[in-house]
């Protein structure tokens, strides 16, 4: 229906970019599990998506059962906020780390493809616990977080408070964990157990307890995607994790798996093709969109974006 | 050793739950006539399937589950079987299947009730209809099920193997809905209408209607698309469609098709003044408790439904049934559909009444001729010869705000009649 080279307007153009940025910082959070995760035990923990949803579900609670806040309060509203940034994320990286301690532990040594189904068995069974946290129909998370418009109530252009949510904790949670990663001790020895876990063995570093800092640093950015996205997207469903996890996934391959900054293009790319694809190409194609890109990236960029070409290891 | 004979007892405790499931008989009981009815009693439609059951079992409790045909009592049976199943939230093939296969199978079964999405009628009519089973539907709109030239080159004739009708539905259809829902767009002030559907059988049939008729009656379109059902946010469908500047936006679909979620992002893109109209697949608590008090504010969301509501009932002749059924249940009845879950109760037991014994040819042959039947809504209406009702009034409903505990919730209540234009 609409032309593919419409005239382009540039206040719709600027509100198709904040939105398709805002929506791929919330995918970049999620991807930042599923990488870090694979990079470090080269496991693709089909899990994330769900346990983000668990998140979501878990701020649900807090907000509407704990607190029961009503949207306009102007006192309990950013109190139940505060504690739900802080227990969801907690909750989803301890939680992570169990489900590695439990169920992938045991497997470390076990052919690639046992993890690998054990994820997808883990990823059914935090679908049902959602099934029977929420029930089967779309959950309205509450609207806490205002829908004004920052530019002023008459500009075209809308760049809200959610908005300035999704940019004001994915940033900085992106800085620090770069910061993490390059800077600390530990960041280095899971930059060390990455490139090789034997050599980062030998070298006397405690490689499960480096995998286990990473499940817990995955699952607790997953908690704040999680958060993120009830705030800004205001629906919950037990089944979300799927299709968010199947775009972080998408995002993390097409960024190079392992690869942290990747991870982030990824995702960002994701939420732009997906925002202008739906307005100048149609709603309906915008999955197609997303996955042929991947295609024509991996056809001539195999590792992805940013992705190193590592030699097989022998 | 335990753990050696525990994993072979849970094996043999499974299979032997297996052979455990009734297997339907084989020859029935005399004195018994079966009623069943077909409908998803688990996922979102619960609420709206409650209501029916109760309905049906108004009908049946009138009567004291009993009928004496020919000087023989006869005791009535009701059977409420599910066509969905949890994992799923909605209806599914498989479990529609199943529920048609244990009719046709059970030789006292007389009428089958159901179902409640359209698409789920396609899957149970030709075995039903095989089988001569009368198939009364409370909730069926697509026009395409009974009506020929309105769908495929096969339909309706694909659902009829026999060749005889013996579906009937006691609610209007979806041609009508749409255009109806199009002329009140219009009595509202709606000049400029974009158009959104979920792809699905229901949705974008219904929208198509709307579209066409909105452009007969002199209305601007400005787009129809539909959207991906896989998306899980709107906003920049929403911004583009906020370029265009519409005063209302259709959207053909249910609650289980994002209904919320499209509406949710239109206030979210700015565009507080536009309306949203949307179909009886949204007119129900569910999508009011899933959008939220804040986006229902008065003179946004406006729902069309295909028959006459609990709320219109009450203010007319219906309200008989609904005293009945506060007799009943102690309280009125919650979700729109009630008073048609009772009419097929009552069509059902007059086809028996009417064949006056126990044969599926006889009472399916009574029941699709039923005419001037006196309506719970209190209007005589027929069947005609495709088998839908003659019925023709729908309801306008809109969102208005409730004291409830000292609080302010939002209900959908009745608003404005919907008639034919020609018919005014």
């Amino acid at each position: 229906m609409t032309p593919l080279f419409a005239a382009l307007d540039t206040q719709a153009l600027t509100q198709y970019l904040i939105n398709g940025l805002s929506y791929g910082m919330l995918i970049a959070l999620v991807a930042l599990g599923y990488t870090m995760v694979y990079g470090i035990v080269e496991l693709i923990n089909f899990a994330h998506g769900d346990l983000f949803m668990l998140g979501a579900f878990l701020g649900w609670t807090i907000i509407t059962a704990v607190f029961k806040v009503s949207p306009d309060d102007a006192v309990l509203g950013p109190v139940a906020l505060l504690v739900c940034f802080v227990i969801v994320p907690a909750f989803c990286g301890l939680l992570n780390f169990s489900v590695d301690r439990v169920i992938y532990r045991p497997l470390r040594k076990a052919p690639r493809l046992a993890p690998l189904v054990s994820a997808i068995g883990v990823s059914f069974i935090f679908q049902n616990l959602g099934l029977f946290w929420g029930g089967p129909q779309d959950v309205d998370f509450p609207k806490l977080v205002s829908n004004k418009n920052l530019l002023g109530l008459d500009a075209t252009v809308r760049f809200t408070y959610q908005d300035l949510l999704v940019v004001g904790v994915t940033i900085p949670l992106m800085i620090a964990l770069t910061v993490f990663v390059k800077l600390t001790p530990l960041g280095k020895a899971m930059r060390a157990t990455a490139q090789n876990p034997t050599a980062a063995q030998l070298m006397g570093i405690n490689t499960e307890r480096v995998i286990a800092t990473t499940f817990i640093l995955g699952g607790t950015l997953a908690g704040f995607g999680a958060m993120i996205y009830g705030l800004t997207i205001n629906s919950i469903h037990y089944q979300m994790g799927f299709l968010v996890g199947l775009y972080a996934f998408t995002a993390a391959v097409l960024g190079g798996i392992g690869n942290i900054p990747g991870a982030v293009l990824g995702g960002l790319l994701i939420g732009l093709v997906r925002s202008l694809g739906s307005a100048y190409v149609g709603e309906r194609w915008t999955g197609a969109l997303i996955f042929a890109m991947l295609i024509v990236v991996l056809v001539f960029r195999p590792a992805g974006l940013l992705g190193a070409r590592v030699r097989e290891k022998v | 050793m335990p753990f050696r004979v525990l994993p072979v007892l849970v094996l043999v405790a499974v299979a032997s739950a297996g052979f455990a499931v009734p297997q339907p008989e084989a020859v029935g009981r005399p004195d018994v006539i079966k009623i069943v009815s077909s409908l998803p009693r688990t996922g979102s439609a619960r609420g709206q399937t409650d209501t029916i059951v109760a309905g049906i079992r108004l009908a049946l409790h009138e009567v004291d589950y009993k009928l004496a045909l020919n000087g023989t009592p006869y005791r009535i049976e009701y059977l409420d079987l599910d066509d969905a199943n949890a994992a799923a939230g909605q209806w599914t093939a498989e479990n529609e299947i199943s529920n048609a296969v244990l009719a046709s199978r059970d030789p006292d079964v007389m009428v089958y009730i159901g179902t409640y999405n359209s698409s789920a009628a396609r899957i149970s009519m030709p075995i039903l209809n095989k089988s001569h089973v009368l198939m009364v539907s409370p909730a069926n709109t697509a026009p395409e099920l009974t009506k020929p030239g309105a769908g495929g080159k096969c339909e309706p004739n694909c659902y009829r193997p026999s060749g005889e009708v013996n579906y009937v539905r006691v609610v209007p259809t979806d041609d009508l809905q749409g255009s109806l829902a199009a002329e009140w767009a219009q009595d509202l002030g709606a000049r400029k209408v974009y158009i959104l559907d979920d792809t699905e059988t229901y949705g974008q049939g219904v929208a198509n209607l709307f579209e066409a008729h909105a452009r007969k009656i002199g209305m601007d379109v400005l787009g129809h698309e539909s959207i991906d059902l896989k998306g899980a946010e709107f906003s920049a469908l929403m911004t583009k469609i906020k370029t265009k500047n519409p005063d209302l936006i259709y959207f053909g679909g249910t609650t289980q098709t994002k209904a919320s979620q499209v509406l949710k992002d239109m206030v979210k893109a700015g565009m507080d003044k536009c309306k949203f109209m949307a179909p009886d697949g949204c007119h129900e608590e569910t999508m009011i408790t899933q959008t939220g008090a804040d986006i229902l504010v008065p003179g946004r969301f406006y729902a069309t439904f295909g028959g006459l509501t609990t709320d219109r009932l009450a203010v007319g002749a219906g309200k008989v049934f609904v005293n009945k059924y506060k007799e009943l249940y102690g309280k009125e009845p919650s979700e729109a559909y009630a008073v048609y879950g009772y009419e097929c109760g009552r069509v059902a037991l007059e086809a028996i009444r009417r064949a006056a014994k126990k044969d599926r040819q006889a009472i399916l042959e009574a029941g699709r001729s039923i005419a001037n039947f006196d309506g719970a809504a209190g209007v005589k209406w027929s069947f005609d010869a495709n088998g839908d009702t003659t019925l023709q009034m729908m309801t306008g409903s809109t969102v208005q705000m409730v004291k409830e505990d000292g609080k302010d919730v939002p209900h959908l209540r009745w608003a404005h009649d919907l008639l034919p234009r020609t018919t005014k």
